[in-house]
């Protein structure tokens, strides 16, 4: 049989649609897609897919299920490392994981891992309402903080071996930031719904509305009898370059703009939580974060949304994929500039005007590349005399998070590096205080979904080695 | 869900309850704020604790009827409920040490300054009150005050009740007379505690000012609620809500509190309509 060269195509919304619904951009595989696509795996005996899988699915095992139309069998198996699949398979970075490492990949494309995951994943979901899930409990407590996708996987992992687990979640909501971040479009909330429901299903009780660090603290937590207690708390607070301006009306942080449109719902007609709806939108930054602010903008209403990046395409941190359905759906970027100003609009004749205040343009500079930083990425070097003002009405700051001090301020003996981020032993997530676990961004500021998975997990094991041994 | 066990009307704008919410209620002090959301769908906003009960599970929150989602609330009956409601967020009101204070309030932020004026108090302290409103009508907490300040001044705009004027040249008063305060705290609409600080500035009185701008999750991760304190970019639900009066640029607060104001007006207009005749 002639093996195909390239991945099966995801079939997509089209971009000029798209462009103005908060839908899914991805529609997903059929049947008859994914079973094709299967069988492009080598099946390979040394299976470099499944080292590069921060929670190390077993990949080639599960898409073999595929190959024979036993996607259940393909489900069980996945779900034995991931307790979020459905959300992996949709936002995982797989170009720079498991398919950067496929032996298929070695000539041809990947096999389309992600595709396939999510695929296994939609099909159970659809199905597995009433299903009953029986686990024995060990009759031991164990306390998560926050339901983003660290704790959701520590939850999850340590609920499957008879832990009586309990999610404590500042939001009203579950998810962190698969709910308040990542936008509708590209990771529906029921999605979400449905992976918590099932870890409910496996006895994790969720508490929404308790702020750790201020409705309970760490240390009340074991008096409650918790004998374990994992932190993933999220990044916190976001950045802001502190140049003039950014107090003005019409600037957000990503944090809020996408709080407001995905946790409030602010982008449905009827919602009371407000947002701009503005005509010419500027996100500052190049990351994930930068790409769901511009589309989700772009979304709600806006003729022009600029990605404004101080340096080249090349060195953009934002997915590939995410770049591309941006750029098809008409976010121009304007790359190698930097915001020195935000400028306001300012009667001076009518201190009334209802618009003064309000954004008006976005100056910036032009950078080139210099010498590589520490990091090896190459530093933009400012062009002086090089500023220019781009006209727009709403600015989105989306710079990076620094982490939140509620936790580290009220837990005694938590030791926190110069970032502000817990500081865990990296093979099991302890910390410096006894029984206490972290991972995700308030470990390692803001990173990726898979990464704080992966830490979860890290860490539920570790809880787990050490609570048996008890 | 989060019960309403008590509600009365203050004065036809502005309204207490008592919500039952025994988590919160344990850990809540003075200066400290709420979140709540109405229904779901709801928007969530912030509300200073007005009072708790550690025993009796409960949480005291004083609104005043200005937007869609107050009169949502409004519209919420004693013995019904409410989504969510999540504190106490913030940091208290520091009170350690402090011999005499001045509590300065204006309007409904009168209702946040009581607790306050109440542990001081509590404390040993001197307290000396001045609150303030627009007129008679509007006057809240009168008795409450009388029981918790040495001193007491009222005052309203029009004259109808108390003595005619601004709650600044109450102040100024009784400073001017040799009252000596550690501290003045004040709680109130924007463009109040401003001129508060602007009173109490040439004298160097120590003066701490409760914020209240808009934000969303209250718990440091929005970004929502920042304003500039001493040129520093700070966030009022995990910073505040209390700040050096001397350092907050007010002027800055004030703008991005009308952020959202031709918003809010809709809303306002289309909750009217849908209260029509139920209230």
């Amino acid at each position: 049989m002639a093996m195909d060269p390239k991945k099966h195509e995801m079939p997509l919304q089209d971009a000029k649609v798209r462009a103005h619904n908060f839908a899914e951009v991805t529609l997903g595989y059929t049947e008859e897609v994914a079973v094709a696509e299967a069988k492009r795996c080598l099946n390979c005996k040394n299976r470099p897919c499944v080292e590069a899988c921060p929670v190390n699915i077993s990949i080639p095992e599960f898409i073999s299920e595929i190959k024979k139309g036993n996607f259940d069998g393909a489900y069980g198996i996945i779900s034995q490392s991931s307790s979020l699949p459905a959300v992996c398979g949709r936002v995982c970075p797989q170009e720079t994981q498991c398919e950067s490492k496929c032996t298929m990949g070695i000539k041809f494309e990947p096999v389309g891992i992600g595709r396939l995951e999510r695929f296994v994943a939609d099909r159970h979901n659809e199905k597995s309402e009433d299903e009953k899930i029986e686990v024995r409990s060990n009759g031991k407590k164990v306390a998560v903080v926050g339901s983003g996708p660290s704790g959701l996987t520590c939850a999850g992992d340590l609920a499957k071996k008879g832990y009586e687990v309990t999610v404590f979640e500042a939001l009203h909501l579950a998810g962190g930031v698969l709910v308040y971040g990542i936008p509708e479009f590209r990771l529906p909330k029921d999605i979400v719904r449905r992976e918590v429901d099932t870890l409910k299903k496996y006895g994790v009780d969720v508490q929404t509305n308790v702020v750790i660090g201020r409705t309970k603290t760490v240390d009340e937590l074991f008096e409650e009898g918790y004998r374990a207690v994992f932190i993933g708390s999220g990044a916190g607070l976001p950045n802001f370059m502190n140049i003039p301006g950014e107090s003005l009306k019409g600037v957000y942080s990503a944090n809020e703009f996408l709080t407001r449109s995905n946790l409030m719902k602010a982008y449905e007609d009827d919602c009371r939580t407000p947002i701009m709806h503005a005509k010419n939108v500027a996100v500052v930054g190049g990351g994930n974060v930068a790409m769901d602010a511009a589309r989700t903008a772009l979304r709600l209403g806006a003729d022009h949304v600029y990605i404004v990046y101080r340096r080249s395409m090349q060195e953009l941190p934002a997915r590939r994929e995410e770049v591309e359905h941006a750029e098809e759906e008409g976010v121009e970027f304007h790359l190698l500039r930097n915001p020195v100003e935000i400028i306001g609009y300012n009667n001076s004749d009518d201190r009334k005007d209802p618009m003064n205040g309000f954004v008006i343009g976005i100056k910036v500079i032009k950078c080139e590349l210099g010498e590589p930083d520490e990091r090896g990425r190459r530093r933009p070097v400012e062009v002086p005399g090089s500023e220019y003002v781009i006209d727009v009405d709403c600015v989105i700051m989306a710079i990076g998070t620094s982490p939140n001090p509620l936790i580290k301020n009220t837990t005694e003996g938590l030791e926190v590096n110069r970032h502000g981020g817990i500081i865990v032993e990296e093979a099991t997530g302890k910390t410096s205080r006894e029984c206490v676990y972290a991972g995700g961004d308030a470990v390692t500021g803001a990173a990726t979904v898979i990464l704080a998975m992966g830490a979860g997990k890290t860490a539920a094991k570790a809880i787990d080695e050490y609570l048996s041994g008890e | 869900m989060y019960k309403i066990v008590r509600k009365r009307e203050l004065n036809p704008t502005v309204t207490m309850m008592d919500v039952s919410a025994p988590l919160v209620a344990k850990k809540a002090e003075a200066g400290q704020f709420i979140i709540l959301r109405v229904d779901e769908d709801g928007e969530r906003i912030p509300l200073t604790v007005a009072g708790f009960d550690r025993a009796a599970g409960t949480v005291r929150i004083i609104f005043q009827i200005v937007g869609a989602t107050t009169m949502c609330l409004n519209a919420k009956k004693e013995g019904e409920f409410i989504s969510d409601f999540v504190g106490p967020l913030g940091r208290p009101t520091e009170t350690e040490g402090l011999k005499s204070v001045c509590v300065v309030g204006g309007g409904v932020g009168c209702a946040i300054a009581l607790p306050v004026a109440e542990k001081l108090h509590g404390l040993g302290c001197k307290v000396h009150s001045v609150i303030g409103f627009r007129s008679k009508d509007l006057l809240i907490l009168e008795d409450e005050f009388m029981a918790s300040s040495d001193v007491l001044d009222v005052m309203t705009d029009d004259g109808s009740y108390g003595r005619k004027g601004l709650v600044t040249e109450a102040l100024k008063d009784a400073i001017d007379a040799g009252e000596k305060f550690d501290r003045v705290i004040t709680i109130g609409p924007l463009v109040m505690m401003k001129y508060v600080v602007a009173t109490t500035k040439p004298y160097g009185i120590d003066t701490v000012a409760s914020m209240n701008p808009i934000m969303i999750d209250g718990t440091g991760m929005c970004g929502c609620c920042r304003l500039t304190v001493g040129g520093v970019t700070k966030f009022a639900c995990v910073d505040g809500p209390d700040f050096n009066g001397f350092d907050i640029d007010f002027d800055e607060a004030m703008a991005r509190a009308s952020m959202y104001a031709s918003f809010e007006k809709r809303e306002r207009d289309k909750a009217c309509n849908l209260f029509k005749g139920v209230m």
